[in-house]
């Protein structure tokens, strides 16, 4: 045999291991990444989905986070616009978490219907830009009060 | 200043479009006199993105709130050093430090290939010039960093306190030298396409912009770990995140191409293979700035969304094509000169090591796109986590350390038995003494036993490497241990260079595998309390607080805890974890409080506390986590640029090095360690 035909054949088998291993553990660590409308449609479709851990993006309802004062426990409500839920987070959370802001939780629903979260992620519009719009409520800039389009 | 620089930016905008005009023009007419006014508007492209850049810097210096990228990302009270890496901290201002080395690059490409490379060069630069061409278009229509307000606000709104740090910094000019780096390779290989110059000559022109690019990628991707460590509070440094990986990928098919090079120059085999790395390595370079850029995937560390993601969507479509096209049609020139003799060889091991890298490059590829492809095959987005990548790339990262320590052993073409024994004895030898060590300490984790078996065998094989070398030159020149040393590498730099890299990887792997052995605890604690925990050692730690305090500095208004650790009764000195709440220059406050986090750090491990939150003023909520070996993880990557540095020091006997052929040391007597 040639040795191009025999590396050709150890080729096929790194890959093919490699292969395996890609699809047989995306099947097992893939999740659902929805929005609460979806989460809701999925579960009144299929009351068992609730127990499927999955990844749900939403917008912090803004003045519904309770912080407990340890710092590793906090409750909000996420929302898509249309589906609210009621999350509870264990863990601390990200700097980056605060009211209004976009998060990405982990997690599954228990029997009450709340989104018991494993993971947090917190997003801002920009991480690296302080709140949008911040001038325009802040007194003391100069021309604060003009309107933005 | 600030308005020459905003003119400048659309001069060096024209300037790219002529460079691109003549050169393509003048490389097609074969006229020297359009060649040679590419090129000097190639400078002059470089010589205006500066004064555009020296613009936004006078605009970030003078506070000159007006301009819109100066207000919304710095703010009076900022420390100047952060003032200045202001520029980079944004969209618009990153964007055109991309472009500000890009030309950079593209002028030094240009003036030290004056007298070399002819043929290619109209090309080259042409190609340089679209490249310039499109990131400086984006700029001035896409992301403007000299965009205004309609008013001017009293203070900008300052910079994020996670971007305060010494750490990012540096991390992102590092990642952009290395990520922009992988322009000039491209341009070259695509001058080579056009003129069908398929030799090994245009590697040679290439290769060492391609250890520039590897080694600035390789400091930024671990500056990046360094500072998500230090900075972020989640006690990791990797978390296989979009952004992440697509600094990752490029890293991966450069480093595979710096392999493969060695097989053309020696045995003239892998030109296509060669050319579609080179390709590969720019286009996933410009794909993770359309990652970075889009927020088209879910990551911690998007950027604003805006139009520039279209934009590099566009060219990435519009310069995957072009190559393909290219590739296609020139296929016939890049027939290989030689075929592989044996399977036993080295340029079987290091093809195998292209293959592993460029696995992982794709696995990692696959993963971070998944949501997409997934939404668009099955309609629905799924995502993968770290568990994917680490079971994909765990397996294929150790046979990559496996092939470390195999390729130097064996010889080129085909390797006899005897050579083959003679090499592996000690380096096997090793790598088993290892194993047996750590079982009998009582290791029983796979993963963590086989990575440090392997490690034992790579150290083996660089270890007897350099023994050979150095004991080669001690009997021939009769010198002592240190000179022959010295002298080994400095002869041969290239080689003996890599193999620092090599050690450097080694070490890496190490400290990765340490984190089988990592330990948590969390506990809510009281002023005078004391918090005892045991570490993977089987040290004893206790940890008594000192209370929490709190206090004003620099821009920022600090509460934070503190406690006295010992270990095993002896005492470690003060360790403190703060919650920081930044404020503008009225006092007022700015962003969330971030948490700046404790390190005691050592070569064992790195004890991480974590300021969670005060309950009352007596009672601090906290979590500490022993790390193990992740001081390693630093000195890896320390290693890895020291070798990098190594390879690419200019060598002194020029003549020499070009052929790259046979070096003449110990290579008479021993093919197997002829030159690499």
């Amino acid at each position: 045999m040639k040795a191009r035909v025999k590396f050709l054949v150890g080729g096929v088998m790194v890959l093919g291991t490699a292969g395996y291993l890609m699809a047989s553990s995306i099947d097992e660590t893939a999740q659902y990444y929805l929005t609460p409308t979806e989460l809701a449609t999925k579960v009144s479709n299929n009351p068992r989905f609730a127990k499927t851990g999955v990844k749900v993006g939403a917008r912090v309802v803004s003045g519904t986070i309770v912080r407990e004062p340890s710092g590793t426990s906090l409750s909000f409500k996420m929302t898509d616009g249309a589906q609210v839920y009621n999350v509870v987070y264990r863990g601390i959370a990200p700097d980056t978490f605060t009211d209004g802001v976009d998060v990405v939780v982990e997690g599954r629903l228990d029997a009450n219907g709340t989104f018991q979260a494993t993971t947090l992620l917190a997003k801002c519009a920009s991480r690296y830009e302080n709140a949008p719009d911040k001038y325009q409520q802040t007194p003391g800039y100069k021309g604060a009060a003009a309107p933005r389009a | 200043m600030i308005l020459i620089g905003e003119l400048s930016l659309w001069v060096a905008l024209l300037m790219a479009a002529w460079t691109t005009t003549v050169s393509f023009s003048g490389g097609m007419q074969g006229r020297q006199d359009l060649i040679k006014s590419g090129e000097r508007a190639m400078y002059a492209t470089f010589a205006f993105t500066l004064l555009a850049s020296l613009g936004i810097w006078t605009a970030l210096f003078s506070h000159d709130f007006s301009i819109k990228f100066v207000a919304s990302y710095t703010s009076i009270n900022l420390p100047k050093i952060y003032t200045f890496t202001a520029f980079w901290a944004g969209q618009a201002g990153s964007m055109l430090f991309w472009a500000l080395i890009l030309t950079m690059y593209a002028a030094i490409a240009v003036a030290s290939n004056r007298n070399a490379n002819r043929v290619l060069m109209p090309w080259v630069t042409g190609t340089l010039g679209v490249i310039s061409l499109f990131f400086l278009m984006t700029l001035a229509f896409g992301a403007n960093p000299y965009e205004r307000l309609d008013w001017t606000p009293v203070d900008g709104r300052g910079m994020n306190p996670q971007l305060q740090n010494p750490g990012m910094a540096i991390h992102p000019p590092m990642l952009y030298l290395g990520l922009v780096a992988t322009a000039v390779p491209f341009a070259f290989a695509i001058g080579a396409l056009i003129a069908r110059k398929l030799d090994t000559e245009w590697l040679g022109a290439v290769r060492r912009w391609a250890l520039v690019s590897w080694f600035f990628l390789t400091i930024g991707i671990v500056l990046g770990m360094w500072w998500a460590y230090v900075e972020l509070g989640w006690s990791g440094y990797w978390a296989w995140d979009a952004v992440e990986n697509s600094s990752f990928l490029p890293w991966l098919t450069g480093t595979a191409f710096l392999h493969s090079i060695m097989i053309q120059e020696k045995r003239g085999m892998l030109r296509k293979w060669n050319v579609t790395l080179v390709v590969v390595t720019f286009l996933l370079s410009i794909l993770g700035t359309f990652i970075t850029r889009s927020g088209i995937i879910e990551s911690v560390h998007a950027f604003a969304q805006s139009p520039v993601g279209n934009w590099f969507l566009g060219f990435l479509i519009f310069a995957t094509t072009a190559t393909v096209f290219l590739v296609s049609t020139r296929l016939n020139d890049m027939e290989a000169k030689a075929e592989l003799e044996s399977m036993v060889s080295r340029e079987a091991a290091f093809l195998y090591n292209n293959l592993v890298l460029v696995g992982i490059c794709f696995a990692t590829l696959w993963g971070t796109l998944f949501p997409i492809l997934s939404e668009a095959v099955k309609g629905e987005k799924m995502n993968v986590g770290p568990p994917f990548f680490n079971t994909v790339n765990g397996p294929l990262g150790l046979l990559l350390l496996a092939l470390t320590g195999i390729g130097p052993l064996i010889a080129w073409r085909r390797a006899s038995v005897e050579n083959l024994r003679r090499q592996f004895i000690f380096p096997v030898s090793a790598g088993i003494t290892v194993l047996i060590v750590l079982v009998a300490l009582g290791m029983r984790e796979w993963y963590a036993l086989v990575s440090y078996t392997l490690a034992g065998f790579v150290m083996g094989t660089i270890v007897q490497e350099y023994a050979k070398g150095i004991g080669a030159r001690r009997r021939m020149y009769s010198e002592g241990f240190f000179a022959a040393a010295l002298r080994l590498i400095g002869r041969n730099r290239r080689r003996y260079g890599g193999y620092i890299v090599h050690f450097g990887v080694v070490v890496l792997f190490c400290a990765f595998a340490g984190l089988v052995f990592k330990k948590d605890v969390a506990a809510t604690i009281k002023t005078g309390e004391t918090l005892k925990a045991i570490d993977a050692y089987g040290h004893e730690w206790a940890f008594t607080s000192q209370g929490i305090s709190k206090f004003e500095e620099l821009n920022r208004k600090v509460v934070a805890v503190t406690f006295a650790v010992t270990k095993d009764g002896k005492s470690m000195g003060l360790l403190s974890s703060q919650k920081r709440q930044h404020v503008d220059s009225r006092g007022e406050p700015t962003f969330e409080a971030s948490t700046e986090v404790g390190i005691l750090e050592s070569l064992k491990q790195d004890v991480y506390l974590v300021f969670a939150g005060a309950l009352d003023k007596d009672t601090a909520s906290v979590h500490i986590n022993f790390n193990p070996l992740v001081w390693w993880v630093w000195f890896g990557g320390i290693m890895m640029a020291f070798g990098g540095i190594v390879v690419m020091w200019p060598q002194a006997q020029r003549a020499e090095r070009e052929s790259g052929y046979v070096t003449q040391l110990p290579a008479a007597r021993e093919p197997a360690l002829a030159g690499v």
